[in-house]
């Protein structure tokens, strides 16, 4: 048997500000891409919705970037992008278009369409209900979708660590002690990108709650 | 942009003319794919201010395309609406619509307002301040019945169905718009709750006096709510137009008069009420009175029975002819148990089903003491109703085909959910 | 160009490190894979949706298993796995290769499998399985003759989706020394040969692709006929649609 720990605690209290560090480049790795394919998403999102024939096409090409995995995204970047910050930010970023994208339609869609009727019957401009109606209807839809664009980005986000050590993030952690063969480093990479990812999580599902009030307090619902 | 927009009371404020000059909306075949509503052919007809005018129809006949016309939701291949004389198509979409109120039948309250904000929805878009909005909220809502303490600050997923159709009446209401268009606005709750919302929008149309275009498929809701009512059949053809009356009484073609059903004799009878009759003063019997000076008096009419009252002329009931006993006095053991009792709000179709179950010729009609005022037969409603078909026979060939006008042989048109005559409805406002 | 050079070389086409073998291992541990996760998966899933018992089961697994980040999963299993060699029997070299990577791909493609037979079962209309009822049907009969044919095309969705996570996930086992088509992409990094790394990602990506459009036509095939709408991976549905939203209608 093997009788050194796992998880040797001394060394990582000695560690303690690379930890940190990690984790704000694991954060880093993930809202930029994040907010990225939001925006992206959204016009992709708005436009398919105004234009629905572009559904089609839109959703199946984000379905082809979300089909290449990601090792081999990341690797199939590096003749262009070499091994800048790009070569890891771009495939996370096209990574949360099918999420996103789809989310973001799906929300528009459940406005209902009396809702809709009405706001124009009573003279709301199609600006004001876009912003009034509209985008805050979708809003828990966007939310769900943006909940699940970060869980998924903090996953992949180590494995960008596979490419190279100059991404940073928790990744790095775990391909380090891969290299060295020192446990403590593979399950701290790991243990902490997986706690980031149920934090996470459950931060995104506080936040939904927060911001639609009005679906909180449905009489009978569901 | 945002405009002045004085405060109204909640009571009588404006109202307007609404006028279809040949109205005429066509669908290409590409939007009839995309489930465009019915077409409209050549509509011409005028709304009155201050009246309600129900739009009916089978599905397909363009009554919900009529209606979208007039807040500009739909645009008319051709011909002209006009409001108070103004041709809506010259005045902004946008600034049209929030002087009109709008409820349809799926509400659309938006989900994500409480209450309060989904009422002052158009006086936001107006700019009013947030306090008087505020109170403008709360003052429709206690118009309504809702309780703006318990109400105000919920969500509209938190209201029944009868609640939230209540809300959306009072969010057209808001801005306190001189016409309302209301489509199918109690179509999707139980019939319980429809009746009820429906006698509470009468009553509150009877001190709005808003003019209202009222959309429905149910011939019985048109009969009940329109002041007009304009027939429309598939193709959007106008079949006819007038008081609800007078489509029973004469319907203009086969069309109608199938739409309207075989039972329109009855449903014409549940538009008036017993006090709308001429009731004669019915001789009576007092308790106490001389039995055969009661005896002498009952041979000088036909009529084989004496009606029995108290002292305050409450009926006890009637008497045979032949049972008067030859001396004494009258007593009230002496009266057979009372046939239907009806007052004067008793539709005259509740009346002559009350006559027919009791299987009587004659009801008396009281008052609310209880008080005698009458007695009404199975005779005297026939003859009525003989009576005045024939005189709305005639008013209805003295009119020009248009229908252009309310007005004409329906003066003592039956009174709201209150009773007879309460509230003699206003002359018509003068036409342009 | 240099990895058109790559690809034409025959020395790339045979031997243990050949193409067509790294294929062979990446779809052999795939398919294996799958199995495991399918035989784990499925019954679960079905007994979930049929019975509606544990619906918040399904739920959590759902949303779990998308938290999961494969890499950590796998690297955490690696240690165990070669700290149970001695005790369970199996040599070290496969408790490197093949079990870590194995058991992580079969962990992270049960939730989608399960998830979405359960979504495939409650999408069936409940009027339907009531009418089956009074027709006299057994539970069983219900199950394969009303809910799995209605809700085929929602459960290869999960497939669909579970099949993707294992071919990532197979990659990224080469950096634990499995083989398969990682090896070039993990090899080429380290001998910073950019053709193989290049290479590697273009065959990953064409067979991700290959998978994923076989399953798609798959899924297309047995939606029932007048259900037919694009199709999609199934698994994410669930909690994206958080609530029916609160509409105004009764």
């Amino acid at each position: 048997m093997n009788d050194k720990p796992f998880i040797d605690w001394g060394w990582v209290s000695r560690h303690l500000d690379d930890v940190a560090e990690l984790i704000g480049q694991h954060l880093q790795l993930t809202a930029i891409p994040v907010a990225i394919g939001f925006l992206i998403a959204l016009v992709l999102a708005t436009w398919a919705t105004r234009h629905r024939r572009w559904i089609g096409p839109i959703t199946a090409f984000t379905g082809l970037l979300y089909t290449v995995p990601s090792l081999a995204a990341f690797a199939l970047l590096i003749p262009i992008t070499g091994l800048s910050l790009l070569t890891a930010i771009i495939p996370l970023t096209t990574y949360t278009l099918l999420i996103l994208v789809r989310n973001i339609v799906a929300g528009f869609e459940s406005v209902p369409a009396d809702v809709l009727e009405a706001a124009e019957g009573m003279g709301y401009t199609s600006r004001q209900r876009l912003w009034r109606i509209e985008l805050p209807l979708a809003v828990p839809l966007m939310i769900a979708g943006l909940r699940l664009a970060v869980v998924t980005t903090i996953g992949l986000a180590t494995v960008a660590a596979i490419i190279g050590d100059q991404f940073g993030g928790l990744g790095q952690f775990i391909t380090e002690g891969l290299q060295t063969s020192f446990p403590t480093k593979i399950y701290l990479g790991a243990g902490l990108s997986l706690a980031l990812a149920f934090v996470a999580d459950f931060l995104f599902i506080r936040l939904e709650r927060l911001i639609t009030p009005w679906s909180r307090s449905r009489a009978g619902g569901r | 942009m945002h405009s002045q927009t004085t405060g109204h009371a909640v009571s009588r404020s404006r109202a307007a003319t609404v006028e279809f000059d040949h109205v005429t909306k066509h669908y290409d075949s590409v939007q009839n794919r995309r489930g465009a509503a019915g077409a409209v052919d050549d509509l011409s007809f005028t709304v009155p201010a201050g009246k309600i005018c129900v739009l009916v129809g089978p599905s397909g006949c363009g009554k919900t395309t009529s209606l979208k016309m007039v807040n500009r939701l739909i645009e008319p291949t051709s011909g002209r609406i006009r409001i108070d004389s103004v041709d809506i198509s010259t005045r902004e979409r946008t600034e049209l619509r929030r002087g009109i109120g709008y409820v349809i039948q799926q509400v659309g309250l938006f989900p994500h307002q409480t209450i309060e904000e989904n009422v002052a929805t158009v006086p936001r878009l107006l700019g009013w301040q947030t306090a008087r909005r505020r109170e403008r909220a709360h003052e429709l809502l206690a118009l309504i019945g809702l309780d703006p303490a318990k109400y105000a600050r919920r969500y509209p997923a938190q209201l029944s169905g009868g609640e939230r159709q209540r809300v959306g009446v009072a969010r057209a209401l808001a801005a306190d718009p001189p016409i309302m268009l209301m489509d199918e606005p109690f179509g999707a709750v139980d019939p319980i709750v429809r009746e009820r919302l429906q006698n509470e929008f009468l009553r509150l149309q009877e001190d709005l006096a808003k003019t209202i275009l009222f959309v429905t498929h149910d011939i019985d809701e048109a009969i009940k709510m329109g002041d007009l009512v304009a027939v429309l059949e598939v193709g959007g053809k106008l079949a006819q137009f007038g008081p609800p009356e007078e489509m029973l009484a004469n319907p203009a073609s086969d069309f109608v008069a199938r739409f309207v059903g075989t039972d329109r004799g009855l449903k014409l009878l549940s538009l008036f009420r017993v006090g709308h009759l001429p009731m004669a003063e019915f001789p009576t019997v007092r308790v106490g009175d001389d039995a055969g000076t009661a005896r002498r008096r009952s041979r000088t009419h036909a009529f084989p029975y004496e009606l029995l009252v108290d002292d305050g002329r409450r009926p006890i009931g009637w008497i045979p002819d032949k049972a008067i006993p030859e001396e004494g006095a009258l007593t009230a053991d002496q009266a057979v148990p009372m046939s239907p009792r009806l007052d004067r709000r008793t539709t005259l179709k509740d009346a002559l089903s009350l006559l027919l179950d009791a299987n009587v010729q004659a009801g008396v009609v009281v008052d609310r003491h209880g008080a005698l005022v009458g007695v009404v037969t199975v005779d005297e409603i026939a003859a009525w109703m003989r009576q005045r078909n024939a005189s709305l026979g005639e008013t209805v060939e003295g009119r020009d085909g248009t229908g252009a006008s309310a007005e004409g042989g329906t003066e003592d048109r039956r009174a709201g959910p209150h009773g007879v005559d309460a509230h003699p409805a206003p002359a018509a406002a003068d036409s342009p | 160009m240099d990895v058109i050079a790559w690809f034409t070389d025959p020395a790339h086409w045979s031997g243990f490190d050949g193409i067509p073998t790294r294929i062979a291992e990446h779809l052999v541990l795939c398919a294996a894979a799958l199995l495991a996760a399918t035989l784990i998966g499925l019954p679960i899933g079905l007994y979930i949706g049929h019975t509606g018992r544990a619906a918040n089961l399904a739920i959590n697994i759902a949303n779990i298993g998308r938290a999961i980040p494969s890499y950590a999963v796998l690297v955490m299993l690696l240690p165990i796995s070669l700290g149970l060699a001695p005790t369970l029997g199996y040599s070290p070299t496969i408790g490197l290769r093949i079990i870590p990577t194995f058991l992580a791909m079969a962990l992270l493609a049960i939730p989608p499998i399960l998830v979405n037979a359960y979504a495939g079962l409650q999408s069936v209309d409940r009027d339907l399985i009531e009418a089956g009822r009074g027709q006299g049907l057994r539970e069983g009969q219900i199950l394969r003759g009303i809910e799995i044919p209605l809700a085929s095309s929602v459960i290869v969705g999960g497939f669909r989706t579970a099949a993707l996570q294992v071919i990532a996930t197979a990659t990224i086992g080469a950096i634990v020394s499995y083989g398969g088509l990682g090896r070039y992409i993990i090899d080429g990094i380290a001998r910073n040969d950019l053709p193989r790394v290049v290479a590697g990602a273009v065959l990953v990506a064409g067979l991700a692709i290959a998978i994923d459009l076989a399953l798609a036509g798959l899924q297309r095939l047995l939606t029932p006929r007048g259900l037919r709408r694009p199709t999609t991976r199934g698994f994410t549905e669930l909690a994206e649609v958080p609530q029916p939203a609160a509409g105004g209608g009764v």
